[in-house]
């Protein structure tokens, strides 16, 4: 199969733009993330992650995939499996009638990724596109990655079938017929007008940017004393969900402001490009907390919790009021 | 963050991947820069891994002293916790903990030790031993 692999920050949005180029619709990453509407924040005190409460920067995995499917007339065709010999027959089946197959894969089990990446995070999208005549592997294209990989069949099986929160049962998925170049006046503003009602309407109370200050409240209380190995711990993963996992940098809100200038230049409408301008400053400003946190965690900076919270409310306060303006120029 | 600003530092996390991230370039405009890796990053995820790394040693130092099972060592040395392993090989957590006393795992059945080395990728003669 003739496939070009582009390298992008995150791997869902990755998957798309991949996905929709060869499908003949060149969508930058950027705008597959912004039009599906998938920045968000939330702070889930109840999911936890080895112990820790999940943070998030985005909506929740096939956000992306299922978001596009109105903006674009495009039908997704997802497909899981309980039996994980009927998954790879599947796959190898829709790989022989030359389509490209978006693959759900734990990270953990994907052995070309650095050892040190490799968690049990079960919602990782990759590409396949095709498999090696010699060896039987998989030819992958994760977007996270400079180039395109390969896979052992039986590596990318337990990956597939990994058990655990958000197991990804085999999902396959795959676009029914082909996607037409949108109505950008049309799509763009209720895409943009999604993203400010998730932010600044969310009925509860810990998403959006009441979750930013949620959150800052919960790192205030942190234990100094006897429990700071735990506290460095909750403030590190705050900081790994909003730097290490593919981001593209200060918790997609980069990406979200090159989705901005390409929405102004579409739309003709410099206002949303000045925005984009702001929501750079704000993402480098998520940036010098993750620096802030680093610090504290390696004893570089007394642990100052409190510090830390004020950060986010500043944070907080500077999104709520650009997400307002970004509201009134939609 | 101007594409200038791209941390270029190195990651020893990536094992020398490079990943992409957005900064700004001349024109104003963001697009996408290869970032060999930030020390923030290396921070966070070497905590992680570090912190997980401990929790292995010390079940394997247990084993050695005959207070747990070559069980738990595994389930930290495959980076699960006993809520991802009761999940991964529909064990429950009751049981799982039970397992890691050393009487009671020296008695398990064939069947039991297999179902354990499926959910963590290994071989039964490999679970029954701590290295």
């Amino acid at each position: 199969m003739d496939f070009q692999h582009r390298q992008a920050s995150h791997c869902e949005s990755g998957v798309m733009s991949n996905l929709l180029r060869h499908h003949g619709l060149p969508l930058s990453e950027p705008m597959t993330f912004g039009l599906s509407s998938a920045l968000s924040f939330a702070y889930l005190p109840i999911i936890k992650i080895n112990g820790l409460p999940l943070v998030a920067y985005r909506m929740p995995p096939k956000a992306i995939i299922k978001g596009l499917q109105k903006p674009l007339g495009l039908k997704m065709r997802f497909e899981t499996f309980r039996n994980p010999a009927a998954g790879v027959a599947r796959l190898n089946e829709l790989l022989d009638q030359g389509q490209l197959v978006g693959l759900q894969t734990s990270v953990f089990w994907l052995p070309y990724l650095p050892e040190d990446l490799r968690f049990h995070f079960n919602a990782h999208n990759v590409l396949a596109f095709g498999r090696d005549p010699a060896s039987g592997d998989y030819l992958l294209s994760d977007p996270v990655a400079e180039t395109t990989v390969t896979c052992a069949p039986a590596d990318l099986q337990r990956a597939r079938f990994a058990k655990g929160a958000l197991a990804p049962k085999g999902l396959l998925y795959y676009p029914v017929g082909t996607p037409h170049m949108p109505d950008w006046p049309q799509v763009l503003p209720a895409a943009i007008r999604k993203t400010t009602r998730i932010m600044l309407d969310a009925p509860l109370p810990i998403i959006g940017v009441r979750g930013i200050r949620w959150l800052a409240k919960a790192i205030e209380k942190l234990d100094t004393g006897s429990g700071a190995a735990h506290s460095k711990l909750f403030i590190g993963q705050v900081v790994r969900m909003q730097e290490e996992i593919g981001t593209g940098g200060g918790g997609f809100r980069f990406i979200y402001a090159s989705f901005l200038q390409e929405a102004a230049d579409l739309l003709a409408r410099p206002a949303l490009g000045e925005l984009a301008e702001q929501l750079i400053d704000i993402g480098d400003e998520w940036r010098e907390f993750a620096l802030a946190t680093a610090r504290m965690i390696r004893d570089r900076d007394p642990l100052q919790p409190p510090k830390l919270a004020d950060k986010l409310r500043a944070i907080a306060d500077r999104e709520q009021a650009f997400f307002r303006d970004l509201r009134c120029a939609a | 963050m101007l594409d200038s600003e791209v941390p270029q530092e190195g990651n020893s996390t990536l094992g020398g991947h490079r990943k992409a991230m957005y900064a700004r370039g001349a024109d104003g405009k963001l697009h996408i820069v290869q970032s060999a890796g930030w020390e923030v990053e290396e921070i966070v995820t070497k905590q992680a891994v570090d912190d997980l790394l401990r929790l292995t040693e010390n079940a394997r130092q247990r084993v050695l002293a005959g207070q747990t099972s070559p069980l738990e060592y595994h389930m930290y040395r495959v980076r699960m916790d006993v809520p991802l392993l009761s999940q991964a090989s529909g064990i429950w957590q009751w049981r799982i903990r039970r397992h890691f006393r050393p009487a009671v795992f020296a008695g398990l059945s064939a069947s039991l030790l297999t179902t354990y080395a499926d959910a963590m990728g290994m071989t039964v003669d490999q679970l029954k031993k701590a290295d």
